[in-house]
């Protein structure tokens, strides 16, 4: 087909967009280079070559054309995103958007702020906790402290990751705190297992999606990515256990 | 019998509000919940039946990637949406919490044993998800192969 490099270069763009948003709201890496792909060859360049890995991608629209570089540095979970972005493929693969409509589209939805609001997040955080809390065979008693520790500790973690940006402080913190009102709840006589309300309120911390994801990644052959999120998990879990451990270690 | 209503209401909304936390599109909150419950309740059933926890949330999982493929087909959304609220439940979190106490008062032989199951049971899950991916996978694929060839079928008459 007769594309010219102008139009070539709109339609990388369009794909890198699109790659960034996904890894950004944390897709798998099959996902996103499948999207990229996909997008590229329903708009008539169909050897693209992508290589995705959490951190930044490579694209390139051919063996012969100069490779595209996106850095990635931020990640989270948006799955809202991923959902918006898979059906503006889909779109684009029924052949119902132009180059340009999608790539409005699609920078619109890397503007947008769509998550829930704040105290939405915190008091779910809460609620999880307290129901975990119950499958995890604990009493009806211990329901309000776990609430209370894994609200808080939600509402930390959401505030200190925003101003200090240090992951893995953020969730040593906060874990920290939650296992300090586990303790309190004993001691005031509110709570009466330990374990079990301290397992139940880090719940919303544990990084339950990343394991999964990079097990996931492992098994598709993404070697690279499944490394760097088994890592990021890693950190995740020991960042968890120290603040926890901390506490434990002195009662 | 109380047990399993409990059991089912907690499971339902923890997996619901993690869902939330994930910032899983409003319709398809109370989706990944059902399958959070599902996965969750035969997860408990097999356990409570002595089945080891490694096997059961393989099992669980299996059920769940099931259940967040047929959903992806209905409601059009990647599977991802449905599986992340549906796993949540069988995340290992107190074995790993237990592994990190034995760590922290000296007995490494327990904690090491521990988090090598907290590492299995994690490992299981993806596998389960993926099994039923592949699954799902051979179905659709062996499904557009009869559909070509009734098509040839028809072209040839």
């Amino acid at each position: 087909m007769g594309l010219n490099n102008n139009q070539i270069a709109r339609i990388v763009e369009l794909c890198l967009l699109a790659g960034e948003i996904l890894i950004k709201s944390g897709a798998e890496t099959s996902r996103v280079e499948d999207t990229m792909m996909r997008i590229a060859a329903s708009f008539g360049v169909p050897e693209a070559q992508s290589f995705v890995t959490p951190t930044g991608i490579v694209f390139s629209s051919n063996r012969e054309d100069r490779a595209k570089l996106v850095r990635v540095a931020e990640r989270s979970t948006d799955l809202e995103k991923v959902a918006i972005v898979n059906s503006i493929s889909r779109q684009i693969s029924n052949g119902e958007l132009t180059v340009e409509e999608a790539l409005a589209q699609l920078k619109k939805v890397a503007k947008a702020n769509l998550a829930y609001p704040l105290w939405l997040q915190i008091l779910s955080a809460a609620i999880a906790s307290g129901c975990f809390l119950i499958m995890f065979q604990g009493v009806w008693q211990d329901f309000i402290p776990a609430m209370i520790a894994g609200g808080i500790g939600q509402m930390l973690f959401i505030y200190l990751h925003k101003y200090i940006k240090v992951k893995f402080f953020a969730e040593g913190v906060s874990s920290f705190v939650i296992g300090l009102l586990a303790v309190l709840s004993i001691y005031t006589g509110f709570g009466t297992n330990l374990d079990i309300i301290i397992i139940s309120s880090v719940m919303p911390l544990v990084p339950g999606l990343l394991i999964t994801n990079a097990v996931r990644d492992l098994m598709d052959g993404h070697l690279m990515s499944a490394l760097a999120k088994g890592a990021d998990a890693f950190l995740t879990a020991l960042a968890i256990g120290s603040g926890i451990a901390i506490i434990l270690a002195f009662i | 019998m109380a047990v399993i209503i409990q059991q089912l209401v907690t499971s339902y909304i923890a997996s619901a509000a993690f869902g939330l936390l994930f910032n899983v599109p409003r319709k398809q909150l109370l989706q990944g919940g059902l399958s959070g419950m599902i996965g969750w309740i035969f997860y408990f059933q097999l356990v409570q039946n002595g089945m080891d926890s490694v096997f059961a949330s393989i099992l669980a999982s299996i059920l769940i990637g099931g259940i967040g493929q047929t959903f992806a087909k209905i409601y059009k959304q990647p599977v991802i949406v449905f599986n992340i609220s549906g796993i949540i439940p069988l995340v290992p979190g107190g074995a790993a919490y237990d592994a990190m106490r034995h760590f922290v008062s000296n007995d490494y032989d327990i904690a090491i044993q521990l988090a090598a199951k907290a590492l299995l049971v994690s490992g299981g899950i993806a596998a389960g998800l993926v099994v039923s991916e592949v699954f799902t996978r051979i179905i659709v694929q062996s499904r557009l192969k009869k559909k070509r060839m009734i098509e040839a079928k028809v072209e040839q008459d």
